[in-house]
């Protein structure tokens, strides 16, 4: 693997690999001594032009645990946000040595760019760019999935015939893009659930069921995990729908909707959550959500991320 | 002016398919035959296996002086218009001061006439500093030295419906055109690419097809309503086509352009996130770039004009999201039009010659140009060489930037010789010193 | 052309003897931890114990059924000193059985014991798990060749080889044969260099890929 852009051209084996992996990650994170010697001597850079306090945690966390020097530029306050240029910065990582570069830009593409111009040979890591992936967000949710469904015998296995509902703000969701495409690898069925205005335009070309109405795509599909989205404030107004009231009645996971799933029906949500808007309080904190798992098996998964790009000779990967 | 080398072009094919030699003296054609005398003193160029085009005409160009020269003046910009076999080129009004008064447009059409590389028209904004609120002294550009008749707030849209109407009526007056840039602005607010299934997976906002026919087709009403004529920029969708089509058959005076990259790149090149690709109008489907060949061949689309938009390196090299909209197309456009046009069997060479020469002149209203080969014309004419394909580079390009989307590609054809006002200004495929042409631009001005 | 040096019954009759050994040498099966070393120091080090097993069943019947308790896996792969080099490596499971290691004597157990490396890895990985009373170590062959100072304490059969040899360890579980053989590395697979097939174990001298 020489770079992890997105989840589309990531192959099955090659998916399969980092969950396995990421399970032998998640052994050490239960030993006394948490750390790995395996990235001794090596930087990654977090690069994040964007805010975001939980994702660049659970990737500095994962270097670290594997021994990693960690160094975290963030863009706000830094010459970047005083018109630096991408291939500036980009140059200036590449001088101080760093040997892989985690990035989160609000500019779908800016990772691929990155990791196409030359600017700078190391491995990049797409922490979620624009509307387009955040490919590590969803194998930490397959990771996730695969372990609750197989209880601890998930090595090897891909999500044949798994149901994965999708709830919410499609449109704007790189999460919702990077899990459809993966989740399409593994073998699951993916419906998108979302009022229209949320749903992309050419949806339908895609691998998906897309549906505008929760209560008959539950009933119907009996999905093994219901996945909801985040609704970011600035949506309500942009005229995507009325109101959170209208939006909460129709596609929320609330108290009534919850209560009526099977038991056994995983709940997830990739954080943060709002409480009240897409998910109710009981939801979330029932024992079907994984919510937290979520988050610590974020720290497996770009372990191994980390390591299958860091480790082996850069030259033989391709 | 003392001496004018006259020149003896030797056999080219003329754009109809004939053979001919063409004299050439006092920036005029003086003898069409053939076998015509070699007297002394002449230059020969054989031009066999070469075609012979009438000055190629672009209404649609960037010249990006006043104001943007670190990305093209009027001198490299003319230049790179030679090298494309153009003799003329319509100037758009985004400059810095806006080309929005008699003053600029004076300028810049001044600096065209000393780098005398190509006939430089300006075109003037419709309103002041193109801020689509108050129309600009489209008087005072017409009766200016410039004479401007080609008027567009091209980059921006003349989105308000009465200004439209008020704008289309005005330049009646002055026997002016309207050339408008058809983008709905609340529809595409931060838009990145052609809106569809790619946008959504790539995740760029969209620019769909119906901001820019839905203003299209208010525009054609309006220039019925009010009698007037209507240029439409850069068609770039299937759409846009089909209402061309409906109002040319309802008779209204409506004309089109389409870009070369329109009738030859798809969307599909987006998926480099690679910026040479990011436009305006943004490159669309294949099925819109079918309908714009189409739409060319039967004559609902008029032209072919380059919208040519230099930028600086720095740009270009950077996030999608980041990067400024535009491509350079005056140095590739004879070959892009000839691959996607010709050597699909789409187009004649004579329909080329009316679609990049003979009509953008009409619809210029541009002065002494002439597309027949005969006796008296000005002498402006191209010969290319049509049996070459190669790999497009940055040789070819002549102006300040790099911006071509097609660097690295197979290309068809390529323009040996281009001559403007008698001298030339592409001699074998090289584009001629700056201080020779426009020493001969002096000769020929002091001589008219 | 690949030559056996043991068949089927003189592995049997090696690890037999190596779990005598074992037991000879801790006084019995008490608090004994054999953990082998990926891919096929973990099948041998099952078979070591299911041998203890059957010699000492009162000793090691805490899980019925099985020899769980005592045997398990150590992966070493994060702890290699040539992880920038060759290609990627995956990470094995590391089963550690669930009364750890602390105050255990520890006998790790690999195929081929070559340049030393992977055990040098392996005492590292055992180092962040636990503190072993004392850690031992057993191989089905020592081929030579040592790059560190360190030695089997239990050792199937010693093979010199030269270093243009390759040893191949073939389990029922893996390949569908028991057998080890050597073959001229050179002279039969000069492409192989570094290439460890998922069939067999190999010993490569100039790559870093020996086993042990």
């Amino acid at each position: 693997m020489r770079h992890l852009l997105t989840t589309k051209h990531l192959s099955r084996d090659a998916a399969i690999q980092i969950l396995d992996v990421a399970e032998d990650m998640a052994d050490v994170a239960n030993r006394e001594v948490k750390k790995l010697p395996a990235l001794r001597g090596k930087t990654v850079v977090n690069l994040f032009f964007e805010d975001s306090t939980r994702t660049r945690i659970s990737f500095e966390a994962a270097a670290k645990r594997l021994s990693a020097d960690v160094i975290n530029f963030s863009a706000k306050g830094s010459s970047v946000s005083k018109g630096e240029s991408l291939k500036d910065t980009a140059q200036t990582l590449a001088a101080m040595g760093a040997d892989a570069v985690v990035i989160r830009h609000q500019s779908s593409g800016a990772p691929q760019v990155l990791a196409e111009s030359g600017w700078i040979d190391a491995p990049i890591v797409n922490a979620g760019d624009g509307t387009h992936e955040h490919p590590t967000q969803a194998l930490l949710d397959a990771f996730t999935m695969r372990r609750r469904l197989y209880n601890g015998q998930s090595r090897g296995r891909d999500l044949d015939g798994v149901g994965v509902v999708i709830v919410g703000d499609i449109l704007h969701s790189r999460v919702a893009r990077s899990n459809l495409w993966l989740l399409e690898t593994l073998g699951a069925h993916v419906t998108f659930v979302a009022p229209a205005t949320l749903v992309p335009l050419g949806a339908e070309t895609w691998p998906v069921a897309i549906s505008y109405d929760l209560d008959a795509t539950l009933a119907a599909e009996k999905p093994d995990v219901v996945m909801m989205l985040r609704i970011q404030s600035e949506r309500m107004n942009a005229a995507f729908f009325p109101n959170a009231r209208e939006y909460s009645r129709e596609w929320g996971l609330d108290d009534v909707r919850f209560a009526a799933l099977p038991t056994d029906t995983i709940v997830m949500h990739p954080g943060p959550m709002n409480r009240g808007l897409e998910i109710s309080a009981a939801a979330a904190d029932s024992a079907q959500s994984t919510v937290l798992e979520q988050v610590t098996n974020g720290v497996s998964i770009r372990m191994a991320a980390l390591y299958l790009l860091l480790s082996g000779d850069r030259e033989a990967l391709l | 002016m003392t001496v004018n080398t006259a020149y003896l072009i030797r056999g080219a094919t003329l754009p109809q398919g004939t053979r001919a030699d063409l004299l050439v003296q006092d920036a005029r054609i003086t003898a069409v035959g053939t076998n015509l005398d070699t007297g002394s003193g002449l230059t020969v160029i054989d031009a066999d296996g070469l075609i012979a085009l009438p000055g190629l005409v672009d209404l649609h160009t960037h010249l990006r002086e006043p104001g943007f020269e670190q990305s093209e003046t009027v001198l490299t910009g003319s230049r790179a218009a030679a090298a494309g076999g153009f003799t003329s080129v319509f100037a758009m009004a985004n400059t810095l001061p806006v080309s929005d008064t008699a003053g600029v447009v004076e300028q810049v059409q001044a600096l065209g006439d000393a780098a005398g590389y190509a006939t430089v028209r300006p075109i003037g904004a419709v309103t002041v500093g193109l801020a689509g609120e108050r129309l600009s002294e489209i008087g005072a550009m017409a009766h200016s030295r410039a004479q401007v008749r080609v008027f567009s707030d091209d980059g921006k849209c003349v989105h308000d419906s009465l200004l439209m109407r008020r704008a289309l009526e005005y330049v009646r007056t002055f026997d002016g055109v309207v050339a408008q840039h058809a983008q709905d602005p609340r529809l595409t607010e931060n838009a990145q690419m052609n809106e569809g299934a790619l946008s959504s997976e790539l995740g760029l906002k969209g620019w769909p097809a119906v901001a820019e026919e839905s203003i299209i087709a208010r525009d054609v009403l309006l220039a019925e309503h009010v009698g007037s004529r209507l240029h439409v920029c850069h068609v770039s969708t299937a759409g846009s086509v089909e209402v061309i089509r409906w109002a040319k058959s309802r008779g209204i005076t409506v004309t089109a352009e389409a870009t070369p990259h329109h009738l030859l790149l798809t969307e599909d090149l987006i998926r480099s996130y690679d910026a040479r690709y990011k436009v305006n109008p943004p490159l669309r489907r294949d099925e819109d770039v079918r309908a714009l060949r189409e739409g060319l061949a039967d004559g609902t689309i008029d032209i072919i004009a380059t919208d040519h938009a230099p930028h600086p390196k720095e740009s270009k090299e950077a996030e999608w999201d980041a990067a400024s909209f535009g491509m350079v197309g005056l140095e590739s456009a004879l070959s892009v039009a000839q691959t996607a046009l010709i050597d699909t069997g789409l187009l004649t060479w004579n329909d080329i010659a009316r679609v990049l020469s003979q009509t953008p002149a009409d619809i210029g209203r541009l002065a002494d140009h002439s597309h027949c080969f005969e006796v008296g014309a000005p002498a402006n004419f191209t010969l290319v060489d049509p049996s070459t394909t190669s790999t497009f580079d940055l040789a070819r390009l002549a102006g300040k930037s790099t911006n071509s989307p097609y660097l690295g590609r197979t290309l068809s054809g390529r323009v040996e010789y281009t001559f403007h006002h008698g001298y030339p200004t592409v001699g074998a495929a090289a584009v001629r010193p700056a201080d020779e042409v426009a020493t001969a631009a002096a000769a020929w001005k002091a001589g008219n | 052309m690949a030559r056996v040096v043991l068949s089927q019954a003189d592995m049997q009759r090696a690890l037999t003897r190596i779990a005598h050994e074992i037991l000879e040498s801790n006084k019995g099966a008490a608090d004994l931890v054999i953990l082998g070393i990926p891919t096929r120091g973990v099948y041998l080090a099952q078979r070591i114990a299911a041998i203890i097993q059957r010699i000492e069943p009162e000793a090691t019947a805490t899980v019925p059924g099985s020899g769980s308790a005592m045997v398990g896996a150590l992966d070493a792969t994060m702890y290699r000193d040539d992880l920038s080099r060759g290609r990627t490596r995956t990470p094995s499971p590391t089963q550690i059985p669930s009364g750890g290691v602390d105050g255990k004597t520890v006998v790790l157990v690999d195929d081929v014991l070559y340049s030393g490396r992977t055990i040098r890895a392996a005492l590292d990985a055992l180092n962040d798990i636990g503190r072993p009373r004392v850690v031992r170590l057993a191989v089905l062959i020592d081929r030579g060749h040592r790059e560190l100072p360190i030695r089997a304490d239990f050792v199937g059969k010693n093979l010199p080889t030269s270093t243009d040899e390759r040893i191949n360890v073939r389990l029922a579980e893996l390949d569908g044969v028991e057998e080890v053989s050597i073959e001229n590395r050179a002279a039969e697979h000069p492409e192989a260099d570094t290439a460890r097939g998922p069939g067999t174990s190999t010993s490569a001298p100039s790559t870093s890929e020996a086993t042990s």
